[in-house]
């Protein structure tokens, strides 16, 4: 399969895809049956103070090409109250484990097959990827909430600013009246430092600018009082003094409110300033995770380093940039030993077995890689 | 090295607005609004602002891909919109240019090494039995290999279309190069690649850039001269490392101070502007940046501030340092 690159003939293709069609429709009827016990999705938490706990997720997606494993054994944890930054390049994984988490992953191609996604919801602990989907409505937009990457995109360009969050806060609390949920999304306005609630209220999207857009799609992400948020990318588009604006609010708005964050992004920058902790993925693994101060000052996994060196720094002057060499692996034809070896400088010869297991520097600092620093 | 490659003084570039029962012109957006700057031979300039400021018209109007509205562009002492077209087309070999967007800007339907030669051919640049090896020789130039070439640009990623398109470019033998935000739709990993590839081409050909970027980190490293936009208008130039040693407009500060650090434990001050940048069809009175300025006057709010030389080339747009 896939000798030459993602090139194969149609007749393997059509091999794929009937393997695939059995394997996805059980899983699918699985997950539609009419009524699933309670016994099979509710667990209990490793450790209560945790909001979510990822545990050897597997998320696959079976294409046509074959099965690409976009997050493959992912484990961390995101504690109460705290930011947790997930960096990596694009395609390495990481916005996957987040819909993964939402169960927002695009079905029936894309699936979690295996592991155990724990939410804390505080009475009792969800496991997500085997939770069925009235169980997820309650908990998406009550419990966890998403700010999206584009906020261009995501709000609807021919409904009002008022009516989109206004839709938020009567879907997720039907006893409240329409007086009270208008107030209450003239509350999100003005937590999100948005000077002209009443005016915003009746404008359309296109009529505001980057920055304003973003503190909608926060305001309505906010507007249940989550207990999660997951931002993916949230300043990516933003230019850097409004990328300063968002950060500085989401880091207030966190202290008021108690939730955890989940950052996703690829700027070291950015993860450095808000996180408390960083998990570093690479082709659908996470190799490196920690506390911010320990990945940023003793950062121990090649690719880690590679990453924070190939960043040009404001005042740090270098002859040259330090670029990783080669390519991230095919993700169709991934290889049985470390991902990240063809790439690495600092091979040793243990390297050459399977892919290495996790090595633990410190109780927090865990590393993925032979050399343990 | 002392000679100046292209001298800009008083561009104008305005955009007319049409509306009325007519259509008629109602307005202008001033994207570009009397900016002046010199490029010396075989330096880079960095050229920075927030989206919308007009970094990239300017770069346009430069290379007349955008006509101006007014001033003065002379590439190598030429007056370049005097040219007429045949002169025109005789000086697009000189100056090029290198897109954002690399999914964008090559086309679909060609193979890569005719997206690199097709200029080529047209304009003569080497006999036709030359023409293969030259192009293989600008490939392998740009870190792309020989056998690439009767590649379409949709089996490259990102960076190694970012490199067709500097191939692209650089067929030609240009002396001066507009990189409009080339890394910006790059990982850090590829945006390093193509930031030491640009390096090492300059050395080896001794190219002039004008690196357009809102990436001030980006900037600071390839840069040897910087100029701040704010609005269409240039509020600070100067060294590359005398303006982030020392940024003396409070745009430029703030700007500054808004770049997150990797390291976890940098405090720093943090200047955030309130507001967003105002609409340049309806440009503030005065000075363009008081309405988010903290060190606002009233002399500010009414008149336009000249640009002032605090020495070493380092020039500020700010009455704070008009005495």
């Amino acid at each position: 399969m896939a000798k030459n690159g993602n090139y194969i003939s149609a007749k393997e293709s059509r091999e794929i895809s009937r393997k695939n069609r059995k394997i996805t429709s059980e899983i699918e009827k699985k997950r539609n049956r009419r009524h699933i016990p309670e016994s099979e999705y509710v667990t209990k938490m490793r450790d209560e103070n945790n909001c979510v706990e990822f545990d050897n997720v597997q998320t696959y997606f079976f294409t046509d090409i074959g099965t690409v494993k976009a997050v493959d054994g992912v484990s961390f944890d995101v504690p109460l109250g705290k930011t947790v930054g997930i960096v990596g390049e694009s395609g390495c994984g990481k916005s996957v484990t987040s819909l993964s988490l939402m169960q927002l992953v695009q079905r029936p191609s894309g699936q979690t097959i295996g592991g155990e996604i724990r939410f804390n919801t505080g009475e009792k602990a969800i496991n997500v990827a085997a939770a069925p989907a009235d169980v997820m409505r309650s908990l998406r937009g009550n419990q966890m909430a998403m700010i999206f990457q584009e906020p261009m995109t995501s709000l609807n360009p021919v409904f009002r600013i008022g009516a989109q969050v206004d839709e938020v806060i009567a879907l997720h609390n039907p006893a409240m009246s329409k007086e009270d949920v208008k107030a209450r999304t003239m509350d999100m306005l003005s937590m999100v430092g948005i000077a002209n609630k009443e005016g915003v209220y009746s404008m359309y999207p296109h009529e505001l600018s980057g920055g304003m857009r973003q503190r909608i799609m926060i305001a309505m992400a906010l507007s249940c009082d989550p207990r999660l948020i997951i931002a993916d990318e949230p300043t990516t588009a933003l230019d850097v003094t409004i990328q300063a604006q968002i950060l500085d609010l989401l880091r207030n708005l966190k202290e008021r409110i108690g939730s955890s964050i989940m950052l996703i992004t690829h700027d070291l920058g950015v993860v450095a300033e808000m996180a408390d902790y960083v998990v570093v993925m690479y082709a659908g693994r996470v190799v490196e995770q920690g506390s911010a101060s320990e990945i940023f000052h003793d950062p121990r996994h090649p690719y880690t380093i590679g990453l924070m060196n190939s960043k040009p720094v404001v005042g740090k002057h270098v002859k040259r940039l330090y670029s990783i060499p080669g390519n991230v692996p095919n993700p169709v034809d991934m290889p049985d030993y470390c991902y990240f070896r063809d790439r690495c400088e600092m091979c040793v010869r243990e390297c050459d077995g399977e892919y290495p297991g996790i090595f633990e520097v410190s109780p927090t600092h865990k590393v993925s890689c032979y050399r343990r620093g | 090295m002392s000679e100046n490659i292209l001298e800009v003084s008083h561009l104008k570039k305005y955009f007319p607005i049409k509306g009325g029962f007519f259509g008629g012109v109602t307005g202008q957006v001033k994207a570009v609004d009397d900016v002046s700057f010199t490029i010396k031979k075989g330096t880079t300039m960095g050229l920075v602002g927030e989206s919308g400021c007009g970094k990239s018209t300017t770069g346009r109007t430069i290379l007349r891909l955008l006509e101006k509205t007014d001033g003065e562009i002379l590439f190598n002492g030429e007056d370049i919109s005097a040219k007429d077209k045949k002169e025109l087309r005789a000086l697009r070999t000189k100056m090029q240019i290198i897109f954002q967007d690399p999914y964008s800007s090559l086309s679909p339907r060609l193979p890569v090494g005719e997206i690199i030669g097709e200029a080529v051919k047209e304009h003569g640049i080497v006999k036709p039995e030359e023409y293969q090896d030259y192009i293989t020789s600008v490939m392998k130039d740009c870190g792309l290999q020989p056998y690439h070439k009767d590649r379409y640009p949709h089996e490259f990623s990102g960076g190694q279309r970012q490199r067709i398109c500097i191939a692209r470019a650089l067929a030609l033998n240009p002396e001066f190069v507009v990189c409009d935000e080339p890394v910006s739709a790059l990982d850090v990993s590829i945006q390093a690649q193509i930031i030491n590839l640009l390096w090492d081409l300059q050395e080896k050909r001794g190219l002039t850039y004008l690196f357009i970027s809102h990436d001030l980190s980006v900037v600071e490293h390839i840069s040897d001269t910087i100029g701040v936009m704010y609005l269409g208008s240039m509020v600070e130039t100067g060294k590359a490392n005398d303006v982030f040693a020392e940024p003396l407009h409070p745009y430029t500060k703030a700007l500054f101070s808004a770049i997150p650090m990797p390291d976890p434990d940098y405090k720093k001050e943090r200047i955030i502007l309130e507001g967003d940048i105002p609409s340049p069809a309806n440009p503030p009175k005065g000075c363009k940046f008081h309405t988010r300025c903290k060190y606002c006057t009233q002399r500010c709010k009414e008149e336009a501030p000249r640009s002032i030389d605090v020495g070493g080339g380092h020039t500020v747009c700010c009455h704070l340092h008009d005495k």
